[in-house]
């Protein structure tokens, strides 16, 4: 009897110990967009995303500062904050989701496909999306990334008519992260 | 018994690793503690780097080349056989360059009185909130002018220095809201050669400039310029602008409506003649186009 109690009290103390190792967080996510429209090619860099991965319960969570995207060009920063982004009203972009496929992810050193599926916050309008990555351990760091398409009208941010030859109606987004557990 | 025991601990168990994991369903990102606080830098008090005539609060980016067509037409009262002006023109070609985020340098060329002009503008204080709080933007702004137009009186001996006339002037101001930015700019004037014994070669003046954003992609914009009482012969009048800025992604087109016919410091501030009142007043626009001649380094 009492040997069942204490290795339940180990397994106990064993698995919410796992759950604290099992979360993972970054400061320098790598965030950067690419759109291409007949006139012009337009990118940015950001290297300033939170983000941070809880594997025990499969959740991440991202954050981008909206004024950090770099770009090549200063008039363009500009109006993709002031006219575009509005990031005066609307500061950050977030992601809150789950990982759903694989259901039970194994921490092991070799690349894994992943689904994740959440809520995706720009230009202050949330959208249900779903999207593919990568997710790679190794040792104690993870290695995460992805790449997918966003529909410019579906987060309420118009482009008139005068540039819609320069800015394309879906922009691709690129996000890598190289993950340190949380202690 | 023990079965009972066993299921009662396991039940235990699993409640307190489901109670773990509820407590764990707070915001995952708020478990990085409060966000490092970023210096916010004021961004687009005005939509390009003049107000209509004057300098703005803004300066051109570090690397970028805004070259700068400005007209003005004749003045309106000119009439029907004139088109109202639209048949004569004066014309200043331009270009602005960022040496770096808070110096820019220019030059150009004017058709009225053939001058040539340069000009060095430097940002002192720069409004920010956040990390860093600034209430105003302060720049310094200095230029150099040189007529170019033939001696009137070749009989006699002229300077080169004669043709010379000096700007310095301060720019303060502040973006107040997202629509409405407002500027001062204490300007002095040094011409080295003046008409009459009467006028002053030091002009002391005030120029105040404000936008208006209408839209997302146009503003409103207002100048004046008062100089100072007995500096300048009768005749001559404090220059007074009104125009639309309407930006379209690489263009800014400022249209306007202003009594100066010069668009560089030394003209519209000291030699404006156009009167409002009796329809002395010029139509213009100054067309802005940057290029990025030198790219950012972007951290990766």
């Amino acid at each position: 009897m009492k040997t069942i109690i204490i290795s339940g009290i180990f397994i106990l103390i064993g698995s919410i110990s796992t759950v604290e190792a099992q979360k993972y967080f970054t400061r320098e996510a790598q965030v950067s967009f690419f759109s291409e429209a007949p006139m012009e090619k337009i990118e940015a860099h950001n290297g300033t995303g939170t983000c941070v991965v809880d594997f025990s319960q499969q959740r991440m969570e991202f954050a981008v500062l909206i004024k950090a995207f770099q770009f090549e060009k200063a008039l363009m920063q500009e109006h993709f904050n002031e006219n575009y982004m509005e990031s005066h009203k609307f500061p950050k972009a977030t992601f809150k989701g789950q990982i759903i496929e694989p259901e039970n992810i194994e921490m092991k050193p070799e690349a894994q496909d992943v689904q994740v599926k959440g809520t995706m916050t720009i230009h202050g309008v949330e959208r249900e999306i779903t999207a593919p990555g990568k997710i790679l351990f190794t040792g104690d760091k993870v290695s995460v990334s992805s790449t997918f398409v966003v529909a410019v009208k579906d987060y309420e941010i118009e482009i008139p008519a005068v540039v819609r030859e320069n800015i394309a109606k879906e922009v691709e987004i690129t996000v890598e992260a190289n993950l340190e557990p949380l202690k | 018994m023990n079965m009972t025991l066993r299921s009662i601990v396991l039940i235990f168990a699993t409640t307190l690793t489901s109670i773990s994991a509820i407590l764990a369903q707070e915001d995952l990102l708020s478990l990085l503690g409060e966000d490092e606080e970023t210096v916010d830098y004021a961004f687009a008090s005005f939509k390009t780097n003049r107000v209509i005539n004057l300098h703005s609060l803004e300066n051109t980016s570090a690397g970028v080349l805004d070259i700068k067509i400005s007209h003005r037409f004749g003045m309106v009262n000119t009439g029907f056989y004139e088109l109202f002006g639209l048949d004569a023109a004066s014309i200043r070609i331009g270009g602005d360059y960022g040496l770096t985020e808070n110096m820019m340098i220019g030059i150009g060329r004017s058709s009225f009185e053939k001058t040539y002009d340069g000009y060095v503008k430097y940002r002192l204080l720069r409004q920010s909130s956040g990390a860093k709080v600034m209430p105003i933007t302060l720049s310094y702004f200095t230029s150099i002018a040189v007529t170019g137009t033939r001696w009137p009186n070749p009989a006699r001996e002229n300077y080169f220095s004669s043709r010379l006339f000096y700007t310095h002037q301060l720019i303060v101001g502040r973006k107040f809201s997202e629509a409405f930015s407002l500027q001062l700019s204490p300007t002095l004037v040094h011409r080295n050669l003046v008409e009459t014994e009467q006028e002053a070669h030091d002009v002391f003046s005030l120029g105040m400039g404000t936008r208006l954003k209408l839209t997302k992609r146009m503003a409103l914009n207002l100048e004046y310029i008062y100089v100072f009482p007995d500096q300048l012969e009768p005749g001559y009048r404090n220059s007074l602008s009104i125009g639309l800025d309407i930006e379209t992604g690489g263009h800014v087109f400022q249209l306007h409506f202003t009594n100066s016919t010069s668009m560089i410091e030394k003209g519209f501030i000291t030699e404006t003649t156009g009167d409002w009142g009796g329809g002395g007043v010029h139509f213009g626009f100054n067309v802005s186009r940057v290029f990025t001649i030198r790219r950012p380094n972007i951290k990766d």
